[in-house]
């Protein structure tokens, strides 16, 4: 079932929409490749829906340029974009059974029947609900109606494949097998594949690449270890996993931080308003108060003030000695578990000069 | 009497403190019943005038009216006119309550209350302004004249009706359908239509009892080999008290029933899809 003359390329060019003065697309410049799983990735309200409908041919942006491969689609009709797309709440149609459902896109291509009910019966075979085409929609779970709609959105073999929020009605379990059942789809398919999610656990999971966007603009564009471990702003590092934002100044090249000067991996170009950025996962605890002495490692002195256990992990409340209160994460395993200091305790938070990262205050 | 202590629904009181409940709840339904149903033995009665209850039953006022040319014409108008309401009536207003249902303008609530006016005001108010113009435009007495004033008055109920239904509509569908290849109006005739077809069809029922049942416009519009059942029926009233009369009003009431019934029917099928 993969696409016939391979997947297409997506380039987006100044891509602007404006609802009122309120842009929900900002001059967007984005290129998908060929064959990628693209994620956009934004909290509600950023544009990524926009941006995803005027992709697939829903919202007409103010000016800009669509192009799928090499042909100009801005204003090419919905139906006539040939594209897959599988909706939120699936959209399935309600007075058609199963294999109606995911054959209706090839009786409007005016594929045989034969064919057709060999083409339907081998798309639900991919999302692994064989034998299913003679059930009510009524009859299927969340899950099996997620599946019915991917299906009808790849049984005509698209060369693109636009998904929103395809994942969110359905429970943590399942919503994390399908994370993993997806991206093993596409990259049996291989076709482009356009992903918008407002959960970014979903989005380093599955995608080659996000794009995190924010106020109708891309904040940042990157691998998923490129975007959580090095945020391009204080944005992405805000919206991307958990973190205390602490002010640096800088020097000379030097970065200082509560007195004390800071290893860093790697300056960020402009130096103004910068931020250290505490991930509580790569904070390390040391309890035993041996003086750290490694020209990689930053050390915090800190005291404890609350602890938090949440079943695999834990998390601990401390405050540096100017009372920033910063929060780290910690395995509740054996080693880790039997020593933990008591409410109080004095410790040290050791952080690799790697993971010390610096990021821009403002935006842009 | 076991049923007087018995409870009467899931709660603490029982059918006896309920009594005075169910003797208004009957009285009530006898007044709006009484009225109507009264006309039926009167159609079977032998007597010249119309008596109640009738001292000799007969068929005779039945054979009148089959046997009447006048009667005849006139039936075979306002069943054409009915046909053809709801032939004009129900595309225009399904046409209307989809457009209103997808617009985003601002203008749309007030093009609704626009749209369903002419259930709002005193039918009279309406023929007599449909009068004037149709003076103006030789329409009066003509059957054309005739369907467009009923199709006034039956596009408000096809638009509430379809509107309401769309409201538990999911738009996405329709999304869905053309993201797969189906052009909006495709999209609209194969997703949509057949998901809202009993509200669809309710309003088309609706639409012909509109036309079927109206008197006053058809007083004013309608007239000569045009004439309406139900004007004629008026006009007759006046002119001789004839149990012909009683006997077509049966009919109307067996035909108005039967076809209530079915809107219902269809109503319902509706919201369990």
């Amino acid at each position: 079932m993969t696409p016939a003359g391979g997947a297409l390329p997506i380039t987006i060019r100044d891509a602007t929409k404006a609802y009122g003065r309120i842009f929900a697309l900002d001059n967007i410049d984005l290129d998908i490749r060929s064959g990628e799983f693209m994620t956009l990735l934004g909290p509600s309200g950023s544009g990524k829906t926009t941006l995803l409908m005027v992709l697939a041919g829903f919202t007409r942006p103010d000016y800009g340029s669509i192009k799928f491969g090499e042909r100009e689609i801005v204003r090419t009709p919905p139906h006539k974009r040939d594209l897959g797309m599988v909706f939120q709440n699936y959209a399935l149609f309600p007075h058609m059974t199963v294999a109606d459902n995911v054959a209706f896109p090839l009786k409007l291509r005016g594929v045989s029947k034969p064919e057709a009910e060999q083409r339907v019966e081998q798309a639900l075979e991919t999302v692994q609900l064989g034998g299913y085409g003679e059930r009510r929609i009524d009859q299927l779970s969340g899950g099996q109606r997620q599946r019915v709609a991917l299906a009808r959105a790849i049984v005509f073999e698209p060369r693109i494949l636009l998904m929103d929020e395809p994942l969110s009605a359905l429970d943590k379990k399942l919503r994390e097998q399908m994370q993993i059942e997806l991206r093993r789809l596409h990259d049996k398919l291989g076709m482009t594949t356009v992903y918008v999610t407002h959960d970014q656990r979903e989005a380093l999971t599955m995608s080659d690449r996000i794009a995190v966007i924010n106020h109708g603009r891309v904040m940042q564009l990157g691998t998923p270890n490129e975007i959580y471990e090095r945020p391009a702003n204080r944005f992405v590092a805000d919206f991307i996993g958990e973190s205390t934002f602490l002010p640096v100044s800088v020097q000379d090249g030097v970065a200082n931080f509560a007195g004390q000067t800071l290893k860093v991996a790697q300056l960020p170009g402009s130096t103004d308003h910068l931020l250290l950025m505490l991930r509580p996962e790569r904070l390390q605890l040391i309890t035993n108060g041996t003086e750290i002495v490694d020209d990689e490692v930053n050390a915090f002195r800190a005291s404890v003030r609350e602890m938090v256990y949440q079943g695999d992990s834990f998390l601990m409340y401390t405050a540096l000695e100017d009372g920033t209160e910063v929060t780290v994460r910690g395995m509740t395993r054996r080693d880790m578990v039997s020593n933990l200091p008591a409410i109080g305790d004095a410790v040290q938070l050791a952080l690799h000069s790697d993971d010390t990262v610096l990021v821009a205050a403002g935006e842009a | 009497m076991k049923w007087f202590s018995r409870p009467a629904s899931e709660t603490q009181i029982t059918n006896g403190q309920r009594l005075w409940l169910y003797v208004v709840a009957w009285l009530v339904m006898i007044f709006l019943l009484a009225p109507t149903v009264i006309v039926i033995p009167m159609s079977f009665s032998d007597s010249q005038y119309l008596e109640f209850p009738p001292r000799v039953w007969s068929f005779r006022w039945y054979e009148h009216y089959f046997g009447s040319p006048a009667w005849m014409q006139a039936t075979a108008t306002s069943l054409k006119a009915g046909v053809l309401t709801m032939l004009v009536a129900t595309p225009i207003g399904v046409m209307a309550a989809y457009g209103l249902f997808v617009s985003k303008m601002r203008a749309a609530s007030l093009i609704f209350l626009i749209l369903v006016m002419p259930i709002m005001v005193p039918v009279i108010l309406v023929a007599i302004g449909v009068f004037y113009v149709y003076v103006k435009v030789s329409l009066v007495n003509s059957l054309l004249g005739l369907v467009l004033a009923h199709s006034i008055l039956a596009i408000p109920l096809v638009v509430v009706v379809v509107s309401s239904a769309l409201k538990s509509y999911d738009m996405n569908q329709e999304m869905a359908a053309r993201s797969l290849g189906a052009s909006r109006f495709k999209a609209f005739m194969v997703i949509t239509l057949p998901q809202i077809r009993f509200s669809v069809i309710t309003s088309a029922l609706l639409s012909f009892l509109t036309s079927f049942d109206e008197v006053i416009v058809a007083m004013f519009v309608s007239g000569g080999e045009n004439s309406t059942l139900t004007r004629n029926m008026f006009n007759a009233l006046r002119d001789q008290i004839d149990p012909t009369i009683a006997s077509i009003s049966t009919i109307m009431i067996i035909v108005s029933t039967s076809l209530l019934i079915l809107a219902q029917a269809f109503g319902k099928s509706d919201n369990e899809s």
